[in-house]
């Protein structure tokens, strides 16, 4: 099976569909891999790095005529240099896979479907949890939302981090994100990590948890309104939402020195979040990132593709932040076209499964039937892709354990040693004194079990009862109390019932007092 | 005892409802849920067996009675009015006067004796009267010294004479040689032996406790508890008891396992503890030389710039030491810790072993100051954090968050475990001055890149932070 990687025509793309990484793999799944001369030129991969990986450097005619499926970033297009439509390009039968975009390109359909190829669209892979690995919007929007606060912090003159430093003290960045999808969350996990405090806005009361462990404030509004909608995007909001998200909006704008916006609803203009006069509002030398720019964008004053700087405020618009990060954007790419080529079966067992729902949803022209768009599938609840979450915490130490034993021998030693001694005495000592004796080693023994089941927080409490509790001495000058009252006896038991009696006193009743204290 | 109120079998066997009733009364202490209730268990237990030995016992109630006013209400006011801060100091006054009660004890029943039927039990029982007379006399001054040292009164700084080792020996053998005197003495004849064994022990008391720094304090005073049980244990084998000896056992044995906690925690054997004269004749000298070299700068911090680093953090583990016990620092401290709570930033606060001068002092400190328990953590459970933590805030802690006890071989607490409280992002330690602490050693932790040091009164310190922190929310809320 004979896959092509075509060089990118669209000017500015940097990205292309294979790295020598993937092709490696793809050769691997049994597929014979051809490489258009200088395809991975804009993201950095020379042809000497596909060879090597076990590719075939071919020319843009006989790529195009020559393969079986051929892989692609942008949707096929007229090529300027030769007046050439790519889909043309493609032999009859062939197989093109690539973003498609469907429904902004009917033309481009129509004309594959006339040409009698396969077209599968990597924008209409459905999100499904078996889907991720060849989800390429999560990969792009990842890398977006990313690049995103790289942009923002190579327009804003001042560090994200919050530093204090000898030279005194500078504030952190504060940043909000609207909209947390796959993009706002990789937005928010940059922002962190360059030490800004970030904020975070979401219809979606559900991506709350996922905000959190980015470790991004949630803000909300007022209004109870849930905006999920199908295949994990938002949907549109009532009236009276809008106008509180409005004046959050308002608000936030003029505290914080970044904003990100990546609200977009599948198939609409992207909503307008960010008015003029909120733009007016922010402090010169605020940055704005729109991701929707393509989308018609989040903010007013957005212009696709350019950076424009309204009243102070930087506000960049570009389209094609994945390209920035082209190599990483690529890799990640062709990966997802790796997955999905093996979905189908690799190089050997490659056929078109239209009962593979991934295949089914992806598939868009066929045989010169039209196939697109494909019946409804069930419905994800959420989205596909959350970004990387931190390592959950790590286990609790279980508490203070028993007493370290010292080592086996030494301890039956001991034991030893303290079993004659006992048998020694036994034999000697009088009856009642043998009799105290196992009293006093039983209780040893018993004290010795409970005390280690004190937790160390009530250590002063045990100290303090303990102290009550040996006020039982008490009792011994109890006992010798009922002489005479001028006999040195009965003085001195009756000064130790004194001191005995502020001990049994002082003791149980501070313990309760500090007991008292301990509330959960 | 003929005329006693109730026959011996019912008192004996009330005798041992209170010493179960003592034992559930420990137990109790394993968790704060059961905890009240093993308090009431021992004041049952106490109940019992006052009223058993007086109903079985006594047949002269107006001296008992009086005893039993004054020393109760003593101890009613005592218990009323301890500041927590001065739990340490009260318990060490109450093992003082448990030894006092063993001396006076043993004293009595010696010029009490009855007579014996034979002669070896007429030995037996002196050795025990001798025995317990010898360590309610070290428990008795040792703890005296102790509630000195504890209070300020005496300083905390190790005593060393010349030769103490030797002091100590001679204390002892000297009351060995007096001990056999007393043994083969006739009638009452060896009273001036045991009185002098008396005055012996208690300079040997006050020796032993003199020569044991401040830092130490929380191993002696659970030595001292133990040793309180021993000394009513012994006086219950004089007095043919079986409650004393159970009783006697079980404080000793708690004191006991104390005394080798508090050991672990600070990675001493016990004998070295005793010994005394730690950070004075192995410590002082080498650590001194070492400090004195230049380690590096110290980058200080303002209240304001803490305020601003605990705003920013997620995760905040509080560290408090002695120094906020003495500054009553914990109320503001925990006003902070709800603050930072409301901005769900998690907040935590990490107890040594060894903080403060009592075992579980701290705890004690926090729980005045309504800190909930559960989010008061040990050193086993907390040290895995740090790493994931934003800032640790060291209030008066020194010793127990020292990095030179885990890296430095040549440090005299090397060896001890400690808070690793540098492997969070920012630690910011709350000290009075570059002072070492108890240990006399210096801490590395405060010329770390990522330590700042708030300099001053650790409760203003505290106080500035919380008014900044709450200026802070005002303005926000505006």
């Amino acid at each position: 099976m004979k896959v092509g990687i075509a060089r990118e025509i669209r000017p500015g793309e940097r990205r292309v569909a294979a790295t020598p990484e993937t092709t490696r793999r793809l050769v691997k799944l049994g597929f014979d891999v051809r490489i258009e001369t200088e395809a991975g030129g804009g993201a950095s991969f020379r042809d000497a790095e596909y060879q090597a990986a076990g590719a075939t450097i071919v020319d843009k005619a006989e790529l195009w005529s020559g393969s079986e499926i051929v892989l692609k970033v942008q949707p096929p297009e007229l090529d300027p240099a030769s007046q050439k439509h790519e889909a043309d390009l493609l032999s009859e039968g062939a197989v093109i896979i690539s973003f498609l975009w469907p429904a902004k390109n009917p033309e481009l359909v129509e004309r594959l479907r006339a040409r009698k190829v396969t077209a599968f669209a990597m924008d209409q892979v459905p999100r499904i949890t078996r889907a991720q690995k060849m989800d390429a919007l999560s990969s792009m929007s990842n890398i977006a939302g990313y690049r995103a606060v790289i942009e923002a912090a190579s327009f804003y003159g001042r560090f994200f981090t919050g530093q204090i430093t000898a030279a005194g003290k500078v504030p952190p960045a504060k940043v909000l994100v609207i909209g947390a999808g796959v993009a706002g969350l990789s937005a928010i996990g940059a922002a962190r990590s360059l030490g800004a405090i970030v904020r975070a806005f979401d219809t979606r009361a559900e991506v709350r948890e996922q905000v959190h462990s980015m470790g991004a404030e949630f803000l909300t509004v007022s209004i109870e309104e849930e905006g999920s909608g199908a295949g994990g995007y938002g949907k549109e909001m009532s009236a009276a939402f809008i106008e509180a998200e409005m004046a959050l909006f308002a608000q936030q704008c003029r505290e914080v020195d970044i904003v990100i916006t990546t609200a977009l609803i599948p198939g609409k203009v992207a909503p307008q979040l960010i008015t003029e006069e909120m733009v007016r509002g922010m402090r010169p030398g605020s940055v704005i990132v729109d991701l929707a720019a393509e989308a018609g964008g989040n903010c007013a004053v957005t212009k696709p593709d350019e950076v424009v700087v309204h009243h102070g405020v930087t506000v960049i618009g570009f389209v094609d932040l994945p390209s920035r990060l082209a190599p990483t954007a690529s890799q990640l790419y062709g990966t997802n076209l790796l997955h999905l080529l093996a979905e189908m079966g690799g190089g050997t067992g490659f056929r078109i499964d239209q009962e593979n729902p991934i295949v089914r949803g992806a598939i868009v022209v066929h045989d010169g039937t039209l196939l697109w768009p494909p019946p409804r599938i069930i419905p994800p609840t959420k989205p596909a892709a959350a970004a990387p979450k931190p390592a959950a915490a790590a286990p609790k130490a279980a508490g203070h354990g028993a007493p370290a034993s010292s080592s086996g021998k030494t301890q039956a030693i001991a034991m030893s040693v303290a079993f004659l001694l006992l048998a020694v005495i036994g034999a000697v000592a009088p009856r009642e004194l043998v009799s105290h004796l196992t009293v006093f080693v039983l209780a040893c023994f018993v004290g010795w079990q409970v005390v280690w089941n004190v937790t160390p927080a009530l250590h002063t409490p045990l100290m303090s009862v303990t102290n009550a509790i040996s006020g039982i001495i008490l009792v011994g000058g109890m006992l010798q109390i009922s002489g005479p009252i001028s006999s040195p006896v009965t003085i001195l038991s009756a000064v130790a019932v004194l001191l005995a009696t502020i001990n049994i006193a002082g003791g149980f009743l501070v313990t309760q007092r500090m007991l008292r204290m301990f509330q959960k | 005892m003929s005329f006693a109120l109730i026959p011996v079998g019912l008192s004996t066997a009330l005798y041992l409802i209170a010493g179960i009733l003592f034992i559930l009364s420990l137990g109790g202490l394993s968790a704060q849920s059961s905890a009240r209730r093993g308090n009431t268990f021992g004041m049952a237990g106490m109940l019992i067996a006052l009223v058993i030995t007086a109903a079985a016992s006594v047949h002269s109630y107006g001296v008992l009675i009086v005893a039993l006013a004054i020393g109760g209400s003593i101890g009613t006011v005592l218990a009323k009015r301890v500041q927590m801060t001065a739990m340490p100091e009260l318990v060490a006054m109450l093992h003082s006067f448990v030894g006092a009660a063993a001396v006076l004890v043993g004293i009595a029943s010696y010029l009490g004796a009855k007579v014996f039927l034979s002669s070896a039990e007429a030995t037996i029982h002196e050795i025990e009267i001798f025995l317990g007379v010898f360590i309610g006399a070290i428990t008795f001054t040792g703890s005296i010294i102790a509630f000195g040292k504890l209070r300020g009164a005496i300083r905390s700084k190790p005593l060393l004479l010349p030769g103490r080792h030797w002091l100590n020996l001679a204390a002892l053998a000297g009351s060995l040689v007096l001990g056999l005197i007393f043994i083969s003495a006739e009638g009452h004849a060896g009273l001036w032996a045991l009185l002098v064994m008396t005055v012996a022990a208690c300079l040997l008391g006050v020796h032993l406790v003199m020569a044991i720094g401040g830092a130490d304090m929380p191993v002696v005073v659970s030595m001292l508890n133990s040793y309180s049980g021993w000394a009513a244990a012994a006086a219950g084998f004089m007095l043919d008891n079986d409650l004393l000896i159970i009783t006697g056992a079980l404080v000793g044995s708690s004191g006991a396992i104390l005394s080798y906690i508090m050991c672990r925690a600070m990675n001493r054997s016990f004998v070295s503890v005793i010994l005394g004269g730690f950070g004075a004749d192995e410590g002082a000298a080498p650590a001194k030389s070492a400090s004195g070299e230049p380690q590096g700068e110290v980058t200080p911090i303002t209240a304001a710039d803490t305020a601003t680093l605990l705003e920013e953090a997620k995760s905040v583990v509080i560290v408090p030491g002695y120094g906020m016990a003495v500054a009553q620092a914990q109320y503001a401290l925990y006003e902070i810790a709800q603050h930072l709570k409301k901005r769900e930033t998690v907040v935590r606060f990490a107890i040594h072993p060894v903080a403060g001068r009592l075992p579980g002092h701290m705890n004690v400190l926090l729980a005045e100051a309504k800190v909930p328990y559960d989010i008061v953590l040990e050193m086993e459970e907390v040290n895995e954090d740090f790493p994931s933590t934003d800032v640790v805030l060291v209030i008066g802690a020194n010793d127990i968050v020292n990095p030179g006890a885990l890296d430095d071989p040549s440090s005299p607490i090397y060896g001890m475990p400690v808070l690793e409280v540098w492997k969070a992002e920012k630690t910011i330690v709350m000290k009075r001055s570059m002072a070492s602490g108890y240990a006399g050693v210096e801490n590395p932790l405060f010329f770390k890149e990522n330590t700042r040091m708030l300099f001053g009164d650790a409760k203003e310190n505290v106080d500035a932070i919380l008014t900044e922190l709450r200026s802070n929310a005002a303005m926000a809320a505006v």
